[in-house]
């Protein structure tokens, strides 16, 4: 347990993706079976403690606290884990006993045993003498586990990969194996470092991993040749792959996946409830009301619930946009070129029985230019009413096969210009990791009708490097007040640093001044030669949320 | 008699009537005790100046030799009278020449204690418990959340660090007087027998502490080293200067903060800190605790910190307690001095 605290402790102060991995490989390198397949566990959120619950805990240091001390504590530490583990008072002898010999470790694996089997009575006692016998790091990471959530800034996906980092099988073949295996995961650790055969996939309907587009670069187009490419709406949705086979008992498992691999299914057991093909299905996970595709802020509300209600299903139901085919029944045919595939696809689509799935159509084009028509306008192209939730186009070579991972060549994604704002830089705060010296988070916002200022959203990137250094010796120059990591900068209508801001669309929030909120904003351009009295105005950004198009660019909404 | 006749709270600081001098005034005034040299308590410009000889040199350093009308050297232990009332300082343990001051007048003792810490340093005298009826302490980690580890625990963090990444230098924010020379002093003890480097503002009471007798070995300064040196090195540096453009002299740094600040996770992480060491030159909460009840006082006064925990403990404890709000503490130099976090106060 004292290993495995260590890590989580080192992780929370690692900002960088790169040194996460090596942090948990190395862990991974030093750390016996099965110690580390519990870690792995915990890390990828495989474990549910079904009788340790954050009301225990509160229960226990409140028979230890004192209720002032604890509300002051909490107050100011601001997370319970960590309160706690802070407080936990030492039992009596702890100190006696630590003078003579170091506590010996807990390993985790007794952590988790003790945990998974103590019954509702037993829980409290079980829990207590944990806390006892760890010290305060080991107390913290123990409340993190099951709390749930560790919130470390580790996904599962990057668990995955730190295995992959022992040796050299690759992360999305881990993603194949995954969903068949166990706690404490022997035969994925012996695979990855050589010692042993791949694990047999035990579920009958795994993961495949995705094949993905590079962006296109215009210029590139004069190349090919239109006859050979095949064009489809890019949906702005969760892409998601469909599996649908049955287990050995004879009945159907369906299961949904993200594009990393993730099981989504619990989030949407609507859909994997009606589905009912045979095989597996690529496509884009949309809301649909009355057959109207809704906004991407619209599919955002459906995520991240832990609990999904039946009126959250009704209120958004999900579908399922196709696009490719992967297998037929218990065929495989990611071999096939995508004409094949797609002809596939259109008769499986078509003899399903009615269900929330149907077709991305194809788009007729004959030429690059008819083809970027349709691109800056989908409305009157095809896309109708549904051209809000259409992002830009896909453009695939009709003989691609279906390959994982980024090759180059078969597949582009053409999308849409984002919309742009003139906003006006207000506050600056420092980065993190390499960033950690220069003023990298930018607070921007953009006149209201009574002549202030009001934020409107935050970025930090769309920047060079060289840019970067010239907005951080702006920022140190032309600060009027600071607040920790943060400097408010000068912002008057005549002096200041106006910022064009390139976003993917607008949503009403409430939880922020403005009222608005601004999909994937970033840093499109400097504008030193525009005074901050010139920039945009607030109205100008209602407009475009107004606007029936809510998600087209539209130049005239500029207010200037 | 009541302890206030002898010693009151006032804008300008604690304020003696009978002996008409102040306690670390924030203002300047005509005669002035100081405990220490922390700039939010030694503050130039006052008449006279009674504190002990290694404040005194921390204070001409730091302002110049005309920080003061007069200066008077206290010695430990060593009682002298002004208009009647004894005062006597003794070891606080906080930084080097840091003093608790204890006054007697008509049978009545009180001891203003600065900041200090009962834990072990090796750059400074320990902190001795003064009998006193009324004992007035500082409340920075006043919680019971605080609960410092062993530095030298926390030293060896650092040396894991150093061994797992060799190639990259380790920036360790420290506060320049005190902070700094005590952590060089626990590397050294911990067997780190490289040069350290510093950054130009702890050059000065860096050597004034070496200069007293406090063997720190080799200690060199950033820009007087090439590029190469720079490697593998542990750089002692203000921790404003950790976010300063001055630190992008360093390739790839591992960033460190020594400070008792450190034990909250969600600090650190504000202060993109990567490797947080828990070293403090305040009491931690059972260190407060011990140190007020060792006094065997029956009131305690808190000066500023986290008022509301310990004098709620004290209250718990049976003494009389209570927060004097004194303001102008806590506010520069030092370890007090650990900014807001952004996400309070900015929008």
């Amino acid at each position: 347990m004292n290993r495995f605290a260590a890590l989580l402790d080192r992780l929370v102060y690692e900002p960088r993706r790169n040194g996460k991995i090596a942090l948990i490989a190395d862990y991974f390198r030093h750390t016996p079976d099965p110690e580390r397949g519990f870690a792995l566990a915990a890390l990828t959120g495989a474990l549910s403690f079904r009788n340790a619950k954050p009301g225990l805990i509160r229960q226990l240091i409140a028979e230890r606290t004192d209720p002032v001390l604890f509300a002051l504590s909490y107050d100011y530490v601001g997370d319970l884990s960590e309160t706690v583990a802070l407080m936990w008072p030492a039992p009596a002898g702890a100190a006696a006993v630590a003078e003579t010999s170091p506590a010996p470790d807990l390993p985790l694996s007794a952590v988790i045993d003790a945990l998974s089997h103590a019954g509702r009575s037993q829980m409290p006692a079980v829990l207590a003498s944990l806390l006892d016998r760890l010290d305060e790091t080991g107390r913290w990471a123990l409340l993190k586990l099951i709390t749930g959530g560790l919130r470390i800034g580790v996904s599962a996906r990057l668990a995955k990969t730190a295995v992959a980092a022992l040796g050299t099988v690759m992360p999305d073949e881990i993603e194949l194996v995954w969903p068949g295996l166990a706690p404490p995961y022997e035969a994925l650790f012996a695979w990855a470092e050589g010692r042993g055969e791949r694990p047999e996939t035990l579920d009958p309907a795994p993961f495949r991993p995705v094949m993905l587009a590079h962006p296109l670069e215009e210029a590139s187009l004069a190349a090919l040749d239109p006859a050979g490419y095949r064009a489809e709406w890019k949906w702005d949705g969760i892409r998601v792959q469909a599996a649908r086979a049955r287990g050995p008992d004879g009945a159907f498992v369906t299961r949904l996946y993200s594009r990393t691999g993730e099981d989504i299914s619990g989030t949407f057991p609507d859909l994997a409830e009606a589905l009912g093909f045979e095989g597996v299905i690529d496509g884009e996970l949309l809301i649909l009301r009355e057959g109207r595709v809704q906004s991407f802020n619209v599919l955002q509300q459906r995520l991240n619930r832990k609990v999904v209600s039946s009126k959250l299903i009704a209120e958004f139901p999900a579908h399922i946009r196709a696009y490719d085919l992967l297998a037929e029944g218990d065929e495989d045919v990611r071999t096939l070129p995508f004409d094949d595939r797609r002809a596939r696809l259109e008769a499986l689509v078509a003899r399903a029985p009615a269900q929330p799935l149907d077709l991305s159509p194809l788009i007729a084009f004959a030429t690059w230019e008819q083809l970027a028509q349709v691109r800056a306008e989908p409305a009157g192209h095809g896309a109708g009413p549904d051209a809000e939730a259409v992002e830009g186009v896909m453009i695939k070579r009709a003989d691609s096969l279906y390959l994982p991972g980024r090759p180059t060549g078969p597949w582009w994604k053409w999308k849409r210009d984002p919309h742009t704002v003139d906003a006006v830089l207000m506050y600056a705060q420092r980065g993190h990791g390499k960033r950690s010296s220069y003023y990298s988070d930018y607070t921007f916002g953009v006149w209201t009708e009574a002549g202030e200022l009001v934020p409107v959203g935050k970025a930090y990137f769309g920047f060079t490097d060289a840019e970067l250094i010239e907005i951080d010796r702006f920022v140190r120059q032309n600060t009027v007040e600071r607040f920790g990591p943060v400097r408010e900068v000068v912002h008057t209508p005549s002096k200041g640093l106006v910022l064009e801001v390139a976003f993917e669309g607008l949503a009403r929030s409430t939880r922020h001044r403005s009222g608005l909120a601004m999909r994937f904003p970033r840093i499109a351009r400097l504008r030193w030669d525009k005074p901050p009295g010139e920039a945009d105005r607030l109205e100008a950004l209602e407009a475009l949320l107004d606007s029936p198009a809510g998600a087209s660019p539209s130049p005239d909404a500029r207010a200037r | 008699m009541r302890p206030i006749e002898l010693l009151q709270p006032t804008p300008k600081g604690l304020y003696c009537p009978p002996g008409d001098f102040f306690i670390d005034p924030v203002r300047p005034v005509a005669r002035a005790l100081i405990t220490h040299g922390h700039s939010d308590h030694a503050r130039a410009g006052h008449g006279a100046v009674l504190a002990t000889r290694e404040t005194l040199d921390i204070m001409a350093i730091r302002y110049g030799d005309d920080f003061a009308g007069t200066t008077q050297a206290a010695s430990y232990g060593e009682r002298v009278e002004i208009n009647g009332v004894g005062i006597t300082f003794h070891p606080a343990g906080h930084i080097l020449g840091s003093a608790q001051i204890a006054l007697d007048w008509q049978g009545l003792t009180i001891v203003a204690s600065g900041d200090y810490k009962p834990g072990a340093d090796p750059t400074c005298a320990p902190f001795a418990p003064v009998r006193c009826d009324v004992f007035i302490s500082e409340a920075t980690f006043g919680l019971p959340v605080f609960r410092h580890p062993p530095a030298m625990a926390e030293i060896a963090k650092l040396m894991d660090s150093l061994a797992l990444f060799p190639e990259r230098a380790h920036l360790v924010g420290a506060y320049s007087l005190g902070k700094a020379q005590r952590v060089i002093a626990l590397l050294r003890a911990a067997g780190h027998d490289r040069p350290i480097l510093m950054h130009g503002a702890v050059e000065r009471l860096t050597a004034y502490y070496i200069a007293q007798g406090i063997s720190l070995g080799a200690v060199r300064l950033v820009r007087e080293v090439k590029p190469a040196e720079l490697a593998g090195a542990v750089v002692i540096a203000p921790p404003s200067a950790l976010s300063d453009v001055w630190s992008r002299r360093f390739p790839d740094p591992v960033t460190a903060f020594a400070s008792g600040w450190m034990r909250i996770r969600a600090r650190a992480r504000q202060y993109g800190v990567e490797l947080p060491l828990i070293i403090s030159d305040h009491a931690d909460w059972s260190e407060l605790q011990d140190a007020i009840l060792a006094t065997g006082c029956s009131e305690l006064w808190v000066t500023h910190g986290q008022e509301d925990a310990l004098v709620h403990w004290a209250g718990l404890a049976g003494l009389r307690a209570q927060p004097l709000h004194m303001v102008g503490y806590g506010e520069e130099d030092g370890e007090e001095a650990l900014p807001a976090p952004a996400t309070e106060s900015a929008p």
